[in-house]
């Protein structure tokens, strides 16, 4: 990591540790074609009790990225970097030390709630599980106080405590998972697209479910999606993401009213929302991890991508309105890149994208 | 086939629903079936009656569960229309789809195609995309060699899979998901048909290419005179993509008229709470929202009267409170109450299957309906608004029960107001439109 990037981030550091810090984290999938750099080289922290929201496009690495802060990759996968949890290094950790951190520690969000429920336990039996887990000498009376207390938050009534999971709707069972995370307390959870199954009206009440989480609870959440309208509903920062990098992270307000980077900006075009009123999309699609662009990973399809952004990486820099984003084009606007010579800073001839090249 | 002589053939109509009604059976052995015992009726499609004009996008926009899926299928003879009718009027006159068989249906999908969800299961993995794309002209025996090819080439030149040769030979999981999407669509397209029911056709797709999708059939419709049913959850993309929308619940279709109109004044408020529901990446569309509670109900236990009122935010009297709504009533105070407390009221209640058979007068309680009857009182100052209470018309006992007397409900038919068409108590017959019964929500 360059020393700028170290003092810009000590510079926005609150006073406040901070629950996860990430430093240069890489994340690679062995393949026959080579390494795929599912994650490659991001930094940023979490702040006690925030939501931060992840968003990108698919295959650009968001999900691996929160697996791997719990330590939940697959045994092809290898992580490199720093990454501190309230303060301890997790990749120093032994898996046995690590399992005893999830739940209690680090918990996890899914998006198919009926996959991750036992069919054959009954509610209450997945809340004694869980909670006899990591508080082996609990008894029932007080177990049975936890979870009833837990359900009431989600707005289960208790008198559905002892019903099995397909006796409840969706949008109840995805309530039952967060209180199923959520009743052991842990600092930090990680929700990977945990709406994307439900219907319009369930999911604005999950996500008003998960916005309202830091009034309630101490849990610092980082929030998966691929919908934009969500992260502005329900996060405070936000981060985006493209082939393996963070490419932008900021306060959502800021990011969203004024983006830096271009893909995000194309990205909130693309959202078909209720004030759209023309079609925009991204020509191309998100990049082969195993040989990604050369340059920033973005340029092949960036509106704004001059000579530079081929040859050189960005710098990730802090940006007005406190923004961080790694971008030249970000960088000439705000004339950082005046001394470069013109040759650079010539719009980049693209190849064409064929039409239905696309993800 | 014979034109029926009672079909009014409108010719800008190309095709009719008239009190469609798709309805599946449900459950029991044959004994009950013999005996007709215990047998349940899913409603899956409810008494629809729909035009689809030629050349007009049609939307078709619900949660899960709304029937909207069965009914696109029904278009295409792909679901058992147990009631009513569908008519398509083609270039050989009027033909009603409800009734066809074998022979028929396969000739009507020339005219009529589907574009599904989920473009990794609608291509079968081991059939190369030429194989794919041209299995239609080879089933109908249109064309074959290398007069097939050279029509497969040209459909995947329409959508966009240039050069075609690059594609012909590649397998789906060569390709991306909005590139399998295209080569679904170039099968569809391949008849040259009319009418193309395309169902979610991006919600499985990222972000970026749903857009790019939806450009392509717009482009299509243009140039092929297309006619689309646009089937989707999500309101935004129908705001844009569709001409009409016809907004369905639980079988029905509760609110139907122009997208310029449905979304500038949307009078049902199942209507409203799904446009309020829309997450909205502009941080300065933000508003807080009065979300409905709860979730579609079962549509082998449809609530009494209007189908949405156990969820509805502006319910009045006579919109069907039942039983049912009194149980869910209890079950949420109970959220809000300590654990001692709700021993003690639920011992009082006694079993809330006394609540669970739908019916106006329901009869509850374990024996003290003093104490019953005082609780009712406490949930009642709790929350006055509660829509619930609107409909009791009065709380008395009887036999050791409470009783709780509903006002009888009513079952909302799709009435006029305005420019568009809705089925809610709060437009009723010949009423004036205006104004909006409850600013609230708005």
């Amino acid at each position: 990591m360059s020393e700028a990037l170290e003092e810009t981030l000590h510079e926005t550091t609150p006073p406040t540790p901070n629950v996860v810090e990430a430093r240069d984290l890489r994340v690679w999938y062995g393949t026959d074609r080579g390494p795929v750099r599912a994650v490659d080289g991001v930094s940023f922290d979490i702040r006690p009790g925030e939501i931060l929201g992840l968003v990108g496009e698919s295959g650009c690495g968001k999900s691996t990225l929160g697996r791997g802060l719990l330590g939940l990759l697959p045994d092809g996968a290898k992580m490199d970097g720093q990454l501190r949890f309230e303060g301890e290094d997790l990749l120093a950790l032994s898996k046995r030390e690590l399992f005893s951190r999830r739940g209690s520690q680090l918990g996890m969000i899914f998006q198919e709630p009926l996959t991750r429920l036992n069919p054959l336990m009954r509610i209450s039996e997945h809340f004694r599980e869980t909670l006899r887990t990591h508080n082996k000498g609990m008894d029932k009376a007080e177990i049975d106080r936890q979870a009833l207390e837990m359900l009431r938050q989600m707005g289960i009534p208790p008198t559905r405590y002892r019903s099995y999971p397909h006796e409840f709707s969706g949008g109840m069972r995805q309530r039952i998972m967060i209180g199923l995370a959520l009743v052991l307390k842990p600092p930090f959870v990680v929700a990977d697209e945990p709406t994307t199954a439900l219907d319009v009206l369930v999911e604005a009440q999950i996500i008003r479910i998960l916005h309202d989480l830091r009034q309630n609870f101490d849990t610092s959440l980082l929030l998966i999606t691929h919908n934009l309208g969500i992260i502005a509903e329900a996060c405070d920062r936000v981060a985006v993401m493209y082939a393996g990098r963070i490419v932008e992270i900021g306060e959502a307000r800021t990011v969203f009213a004024t983006p830096q980077h271009p893909y995000t900006r194309e990205l909130l075009r693309s959202t078909i929302s209720l004030s759209t009123t023309g079609l925009n999309f991204i020509p191309g699609s998100p990049p082969d991890l195993v040989e990604p662009p050369s340059g920033c990973h973005f340029h092949p399809r960036c509106p704004d991508a001059m000579a530079i952004c081929a040859t050189r990486a960005p710098v990730d820099r802090v940006h007005a309105g406190g923004t961080r984003a790694e971008c030249w084009a970000a960088d000439r606007a705000e004339g950082l890149l005046d001394d470069l010579p013109e040759a650079d800073l010539a719009p980049l001839k693209q190849e064409e994208i064929s039409v239905a090249d696309e993800a | 086939m014979p034109t029926k002589p009672e079909l009014s053939v409108d010719s800008e109509t190309v095709m009719d629903l008239d009190d469609l009604e798709v309805h599946y059976e449900l459950g029991g052995g044959i004994l009950s079936r013999v005996f007709g015992l215990g047998t349940k009726t899913v409603k899956a499609v409810d008494g629809v009656t729909l035009g689809l004009r030629k050349g007009e996008v049609l939307g078709v926009v619900g949660e899960s569960g709304s029937g909207k899926t069965t009914l696109g299928r029904a278009l295409l003879g792909l679901a058992p229309t147990t009631g009513g009718s569908i008519t398509y009027h083609g270039s050989k006159g009027a033909r009603r789809v409800s009734s066809m068989h074998g022979s028929e249906l396969r000739d009507l999908r020339t005219d009529i195609q589907m574009v599904f969800q989920d473009p990794h299961a609608a291509l079968n993995p081991s059939m190369d995309i030429e194989t794919a794309v041209g299995h239609p002209l080879k089933i109908h025996g249109i064309a074959k060699g290398a007069e097939l090819r050279q029509r497969v080439v040209d459909v995947l030149d329409k959508v966009g899979l240039t050069p075609p040769e690059r594609y012909l030979s590649k397998y789906p999981s060569d390709l991306s998901g909005g590139q399998k999407q295209r080569a679904v669509i170039a099968r569809a397209i391949i008849l040259d048909p009319e009418v193309l029911v395309a169902d979610e056709p991006v919600s499985m797709l990222d972000m970026s290419v749903r857009a790019k999708i939806l450009q392509l059939m717009l482009d299509l419709k243009k140039d092929l005179g297309l006619t689309y049913v646009y089937i989707s959850h999500d309101l935004a993309s129908a705001k844009f993509f569709c001409d009409r929308i016809a907004i369905m619940y639980l079988g029905r279709v509760v609110e139907v008229g122009s997208t310029e109109e449905i979304f500038a004044d949307p009078k049902h408020p199942y209507t409203r709470a799904l446009l309020g529901a829309i997450p909205d990446p502009d941080p300065n569309r933000i508003v807080v929202r009065d979300l409905p509670r709860g979730e579609i109900p079962d549509a082998a236990n449809p609530p009494l009267g209007c189908a949405f009122h156990p969820r509805c935010p502006v319910a009045v009297s006579n919109c069907g409170w039942e039983s049912r709504d009194l149980r869910v009533l209890l079950e949420d105070h109970w959220t809000r109450r300590d654990p001692g407390a709700y021993e003690r009221e639920s011992g009082l209640v006694g079993s809330l299957e006394q609540l669970d058979t739908p019916t106006t007068h329901p009869h509850f309680g374990a024996g003290d309906t003093v104490a019953v009857t005082e609780l009712l009182a406490r949930i009642k100052v709790e929350d006055p608004d509660e829509p619930l209470w609107r409909g009791v018309d009065r709380i008395d006992t009887d036999s050791g029960k409470v009783v709780v007397h509903f006002h009888e409900g009513e079952d909302p038919a799709l009435r006029t107001a305005g420019g568009v068409e809705v089925a809610c108590v709060l437009y009723p017959k010949d009423a004036p439109v205006s104004p909006t019964p409850d600013a609230t929500l708005t």
